[in-house]
C-alpha cells in the first residue's frame, strides 16, 4: 500500500465540489496552471493516518465527453495521470443528473468513492435512497457528506483509503446499450483487438463506446484508418435502425441504467423540491421585474464596494505615505540621493499606487462570490443573455464589463466563468473600454478647466457612454475578424438557490485578491522602477543645477517678503527642468508629431506615458510638467495653466484618449496571465490606443475643421 | 413539436435533439435525452427558457437551442 495518494475530486458544477476541498485541506491549497491551459489547477495536501494524500480539485464536468476547456482538462486528468482514487461529489438532491458523470467514471474502471453531498437537503426534501443497493450497482461506496458543515469528511478519507488498498473490485455493473449498438460495440473492440490500437491503460470497450459516441480526443488515440471506416459505417447502421446519432442513443441507455438504479434503491421521492427555489426564480427571472432588480443589486455591489471601500483606501493611503517618509526620513533633508528616490517614488510610490486599491477589490470580489456561490450569477447571466447576444457576447461577460467600472483587472480575471474561448477574449478585449475609477480623477480635472458648470454632469456621462458604445462596436468588430465564430449555444444549469458559507465566500475572494497582489505586484514592481528611471534619468546637468541654486541663493541673499514662494517657484522650474531633459520628457517631445493631431503637446506626451503605469498619475504627472507642485484632481491652479495652453476642443480630445487608449500596465499584464498569451496583451494595448487616436484625432479634426475650437 | 412552442406550465416527453455534436453531447449530459420527461417552467416569447427536468434540476437554454428540441 502507498503511503502517498492522489485522489482527484470530479463533479458537476454546483456540487459542491470546492467547499468538501476546501474542507478537507484546509489553507494548505496550491493554485497553479495546467499546462497550455489558463485553467487553475487546485491542490492541497493533507495526512490520514501515515498516508500523505494530495487532493486534486478538478474543474466541475458534466460529463466526460469533453465540452469545454475545464471539461477537457478534469477528463485528461483522469485518464492520463490515473489518480489513485477519485472521488465524485454528487449533489444528492439533484441525484439522477449528478450520476451521468458517476456512470462514466465508473465505465472507465477509474478506483471510485461517490461522495453524496448536500444529504441534508435531500433528506430535507424525503429523497431517501438504499444506498446499499446503489452502491452495488455502481461498484462504489457511497459516503454521505454536508460540506459546509464538514460533516462526514472522516468517514470519506477512510473510503478513499479502503479503496486505494484494494483497487478496482470488478466486475462492476456493465451497462447494456441494447442489442444494435452492443453488436457495433463487439465489432469494435474486436477489430482494436485485431489491429493492436489499444494505447496503454483504457479498456477495449470504453475505447469502442467512445469512438462511437464520436469523440475527438479518443478518435486522434487511434490512427487506423480500418477502425475509422467502422466506426463511420457503424455509426451510419445505427443512425439507420435508431433514427438517432449513436452518441445520443448512448446517452439516453446510460440515463436508463441511472433511472433503473434509482428506481430500484428509491426508498422514497416526494416532489416537493426545487418549490422555493422556483418561487424565488419566479420573481428574479421575471421578464418584467428581472432585470430592475438585476440593477438594483449590481447598484447595491457597486455603493458597498465604494463607500466601504474609500476609507480603507484611505488608510492604505495613508500607511504608505508614512512608509515613504520613514524611508525617506533616513536621508538629510534636500538630499538628491538616487537610492532615496528610487524607495520612495519608485518602488513605494508605484507599488502603493496599486495596492491602494486592494480594498475595492477585495470588497467587490465579496459581493461577486457571495452572488455566485448562492446561485444568483447564474440567473443574472439568463436575464442578460438576450441583450448581450445582440452585440455578440454571452450572457455571462456582463458581470465582468460591469465590474469593469470599477476596475479593469478583477473585471479581467471575471471572464473565467465563460467557457467559450472566443466570447473570454472578446469580453477581456473591450473590458477596458468600461471607463475604471481610476481614471475619474482625469475627468474632474479637466472638465471644470474648460466647461461651464451645467455642462459637467452631461459631458461626464457623454464620456461613459462613449467607452459603452465604443465596447460594443469594438466588440462586434472583433466577432465578425479575428474572433468571428458562433457565440456559445446558452445552455446552463440552474443550481438551486442556497445561503452562501462564510468559508467558502472568504476563500473564493482571497484566491482572486492573491493572485492580484502576487502576479501583478511583481510586474507592476518592475514597471514602477522602469518609470521612475524614465522621469529620473538621465539627470539634469551640472549647469543647469547650478544654475537654479545660483538663483536660490539670489532669493536668499535679496531678503524678499516672499521669499518662500519664489524658492518654491526655482523648485517647480528646476523639476520642469529635469523633466524635460530625462527620458519620459524626451519621449514626450518625440512622441509630439504623433500626438499633435489630437491637439496635445509634449507635456500632455509625458503626462500619458505616466498614465500608463496608473490612470491617475496623469493629473499629478501634469503638475509636474506645469510646475504647479503637489497637484490633484481640484488643483485650481492647475486648472488655470491648462486654460492657459488648450482648447475646450484640445480638453476634450485629451479626455477621450485617457478613457479609451493603453490601458494600465496592471491591466496588460493581467490580460497577459488570463489570455495566457502576450499577443491578446499587445493587440489590447495597441489597439485600444490606435482606436483611441483614430476617436481623438476625428474629434480633435472635427471640431478644427467645424471651427469649434476657438 | 419544437420545444418553444409549448406554453410555460406543461410537462412534455423529448422525441429528438438535433444539435452539433458538441451541444448536443452536453445536453445529454445535463440529461436532455430522447425520453426524458421535461416541464415547461418559463417561456416568454422571446428570450430564454427555464426547463424543469424530472429528476430535479432546473435548465435554462436559448431560443436557437429550444427550437432544436422536438417534444410530444
Amino acid at each position: 500500500m502507498k503511503s502517498r495518494l492522489t485522489v482527484a475530486l470530479a463533479g458537476n458544477p454546483n456540487s459542491g465540489k470546492t467547499t468538501i476541498f476546501n474542507g478537507l485541506t484546509g489553507a494548505r491549497q496550491h493554485v497553479g496552471n495546467y499546462p497550455g491551459v489558463t485553467v487553475e489547477r487546485k491542490e492541497g495536501t493533507l495526512r490520514y493516518g501515515d498516508t500523505e494524500m494530495t487532493v486534486v480539485d478538478l474543474p466541475g464536468t458534466y460529463s466526460l465527453t469533453a465540452y469545454s476547456v475545464e471539461e477537457l482538462v478534469a477528463r485528461n486528468f483522469i485518464i492520463e495521470e490515473k489518480p489513485d482514487v477519485v472521488v465524485d461529489i454528487i449533489d444528492a438532491s439533484n441525484l439522477e443528473r449528478n450520476l451521468y458523470l458517476a456512470v462514466q467514471l465508473m465505465e472507465l474502471g477509474t478506483p471510485l468513492v461517490l461522495c453524496f453531498n448536500m444529504s441534508d437537503m435531500a433528506a430535507a426534501k424525503g429523497l431517501s435512497f438504499d444506498q446499499e443497493k446503489l452502491s452495488r450497482f455502481f461498484g462504489a461506496p457511497i459516503v454521505n457528506t454536508i460540506g459546509h458543515k464538514g460533516e462526514g469528511l472522516k468517514e470519506l478519507l477512510a473510503r478513499v483509503e479502503e479503496v486505494a488498498r484494494r483497487g478496482v473490485q470488478g466486475p462492476v455493473s456493465e451497462i447494456g446499450y441494447g442489442r444494435e449498438i452492443e453488436a457495433e460495440l463487439k465489432t469494435l473492440v474486436r477489430l482494436l483487438e485485431e489491429e493492436n490500437q489499444i494505447p496503454e491503460g483504457y479498456s477495449p470497450r470504453w475505447l469502442a463506446l467512445k469512438l462511437l459516441e464520436n469523440d475527438r480526443e479518443v478518435g486522434a488515440l487511434v490512427s487506423s484508418p480500418a477502425i475509422r471506416a467502422q466506426v463511420e459505417k457503424s455509426a451510419k447502421r445505427l443512425r439507420g435502425i435508431l433514427g438517432e446519432d449513436p452518441e445520443t442513443a448512448i446517452a439516453a441507455g446510460r440515463y436508463g441504467f441511472i433511472s433503473g438504479a434509482c428506481q430500484e434503491a428509491a426508498v422514497s421521492s416526494v416532489e416537493s423540491r426545487h418549490s422555493y427555489s422556483d418561487k424565488i426564480d419566479s420573481v428574479v427571472t421575471n421578464r418584467v421585474l428581472g432585470i430592475p432588480l438585476f440593477l438594483a443589486l449590481m447598484f447595491l455591489v457597486f455603493h458597498l464596494t465604494f463607500t466601504v471601500g474609500d476609507p480603507l483606501m484611505g488608510l492604505i493611503e495613508t500607511g504608505f505615505g508614512w512608509l515613504g517618509d520613514v524611508v525617506g526620513g533616513l536621508w538629510p533633508e534636500g538630499s538628491g540621493s538616487l537610492l532615496r528616490s528610487l524607495l520612495v517614488d519608485g518602488i513605494i510610490g508605484g507599488v502603493g499606487g496599486v495596492v491602494v486599491f486592494l480594498p475595492n477589490i477585495l470588497l467587490l470580489f465579496l459581493a461577486i462570490s457571495i452572488l455566485e456561490d448562492s446561485g444568483y450569477m447564474a440567473r443574472a447571466a439568463f436575464i442578460m443573455d438576450r441583450l448581450m447576444h445582440r452585440i455578440g457576447l454571452h450572457g455571462k461577460s456582463f458581470i465582468p464589463m460591469l465590474i469593469g467600472f470599477g476596475c479593469t483587472v478583477p473585471a479581467i480575471m471575471a471572464t473565467r466563468t465563460l467557457e467559450n474561448r472566443r466570447d473570454r477574449l472578446t469580453t477581456m478585449m473591450v473590458a477596458p473600454l468600461m471607463s475604471c475609477g481610476a481614471r475619474l480623477p482625469i475627468y474632474s480635472l479637466i472638465i471644470p478647466a474648460f466647461f461651464p458648470g451645467n455642462w459637467h454632469a452631461p459631458l461626464l456621462w457623454i464620456i461613459y457612454v462613449t467607452g459603452i458604445v465604443l465596447a460594443i462596436l469594438a466588440a462586434k468588430l472583433l466577432r465578425s475578424t479575428v474572433l468571428k465564430g458562433e457565440s456559445a449555444p446558452f445552455v446552463m444549469e440552474l443550481p438551486p438557490y442556497r445561503m452562501p458559507t462564510l468559508k467558502g465566500v472568504l476563500i473564493h475572494m482571497w484566491e482572486r485578491a492573491g493572485i492580484y497582489l502576487k502576479k501583478a505586484g511583481t510586474v507592476i514592481l518592475g514597471v514602477s522602477v522602469l518609470l521612475w528611471a524614465l522621469t529620473t534619468f538621465p539627470r539634469p546637468s551640472e549647469a543647469d543645477t547650478a544654475r537654479f541654486d545660483a538663483a536660490r541663493e539670489e532669493i536668499l541673499a535679496g531678503g524678499h517678503a516672499e521669499e518662500e514662494e519664489l524658492l518654491e517657484q526655482v523648485d517647480f522650474r528646476e523639476a520642469e527642468a529635469a523633466l524635460r531633459h530625462s527620458w519620459a520628457g524626451r519621449i514626450g517631445v518625440m512622441m509630439e508629431p504623433v500626438i499633435r493631431p489630437m491637439g496635445f503637446d509634449w507635456r500632455i506626451g509625458t503626462a500619458l506615458i505616466g498614465a500608463f503605469a496608473a490612470k491617475e498619475v496623469f493629473v499629478a504627472q501634469l503638475g509636474i510638467v506645469y510646475s504647479v507642485g503637489e497637484a490633484d484632481e481640484d488643483s485650481d491652479s492647475l486648472r488655470d495653466k491648462l486654460r492657459e495652453n488648450y482648447s475646450p476642443l484640445a480638453a476634450l480630445s485629451i479626455m477621450l484618449f485617457n478613457l479609451v487608449s493603453a490601458p494600465c500596465m496592471a491591466t496588460i499584464a493581467v490580460t497577459r496571465r488570463e489570455s495566457n498569451s502576450w499577443g491578446w496583451a499587445l493587440l489590447q494595448l495597441g489597439g485600444l490606443t490606435v482606436l483611441a487616436w483614430v476617436v481623438s484625432t476625428v474629434v480633435f479634426q472635427g471640431g478644427v475643421l467645424l471651427n469649434l475650437g476657438i | 413539436m419544437p420545444l418553444t412552442l409549448i406554453q410555460p406550465g406543461r410537462s412534455v416527453r423529448i422525441v429528438s435533439v438535433n444539435a452539433g455534436s458538441g451541444l448536443q453531447g452536453r445536453l445529454s449530459a445535463l440529461g436532455l435525452v430522447p425520453g426524458a420527461e421535461v416541464t415547461v417552467l418559463q417561456n416568454c416569447l422571446r428570450g430564454p427558457f427555464i426547463l424543469g427536468l424530472g429528476c430535479g434540476g432546473r435548465i435554462a437554454l436559448g431560443r436557437g437551442v429550444a427550437n432544436r428540441i422536438e417534444v410530444e
